[in-house]
């Protein structure tokens, strides 16, 4: 019963990781790309999870929680520092003059403008140069 | 008992595999990116959770439980964060449409949302 239950389990979590995989390829911006691939990591995990039950082996545990922990910090890390720069940018900076000054510091330079200009908020860590010019 | 427990743990592990793969659906089928991350903030972490729960039912292990006990923790911990980023960045790069929220920030108000007409 339990190899069946495996299988089952196992087949839709693939799918579903399939899926996640599709979006990330076709995903229009950077952060439906971090979305998708949270989902992805969360499919992992649950991959790891299923294959310990069926199993029974305890010693793949500690792999989810560090699969856990570096899916927080990669999806966090793209939504804070990288969902500026792919496809709107990167075009805009190919098409008018002024844009790509603003790509060009990055996100550390724009906090620290972000700051200076107003500082009641932390508004402007992404795209704090851009908004300014 | 190890019967019913792994009845139990069986039902929990089908389950939890069906809402990650909902999850997968819906991070496919969702045309914006606000539903996508609902899909991410809620099934995911219902069925991440109901697959532990499972492994936890079909392992019967002290240690083991605690460890999954804080991954579960810890996912509970994370996933509102990560969302409340996504959106945050969402809304700063304007990938999102400003006309599909309900209420209008001073922070982002809603008649500069097509993006570029600043530039």
């Amino acid at each position: 019963m339990m190899l069946a239950v495996g299988v089952v389990a196992t087949t839709l979590l693939a799918v579903g990781a399939l899926l996640a995989v599709v979006r990330i390829e076709r995903g229009p911006t950077m952060l439906d790309r971090t979305v998708a691939f949270d989902v992805l990591t969360t499919a992992l995990v649950g991959a790891i999870a299923v294959e310990a039950a069926i199993s029974r082996r305890t010693e793949s545990v500690p792999i989810l929680v560090v699969l856990s922990l570096v899916g927080f910090i990669g999806s966090v890390t793209i939504a804070r520092f990288a969902a500026v720069e792919p496809p709107k940018n990167g075009t805009a900076a190919q098409r008018s003059g002024p844009r790509p000054s603003s790509v060009g510091p990055g996100p550390g330079s724009g906090a620290v403008a972000g700051s200076e200009s107003e500082p009641t908020s932390d508004a402007g860590t992404t795209n704090a140069g851009g908004e300014v010019s | 008992m190890t019967v019913v427990t792994d009845v139990a743990a069986a039902v929990c592990l089908l389950l939890g595999a069906f809402f990650s793969f909902s999850a997968g659906v819906g991070v496919m089928r969702f045309d914006n990116l606000l539903s996508r991350m609902h899909v991410v903030a809620k099934p995911q972490v219902l069925g991440l959770l109901l697959l532990l729960a499972g492994v936890a039912l079909r392992l019967q292990d002290k240690g083991s439980a605690t460890m999954l006990l804080l991954v579960a923790i810890f996912q509970l911990m994370t996933s509102p964060v990560a969302a409340y980023m996504v959106g945050r960045a969402g809304l700063r790069t304007r990938c999102v449409d400003a006309t599909l929220l309900d209420t209008e920030d001073d922070a982002f108000p809603v008649r500069s949302s097509t993006p570029g007409d600043q530039a």
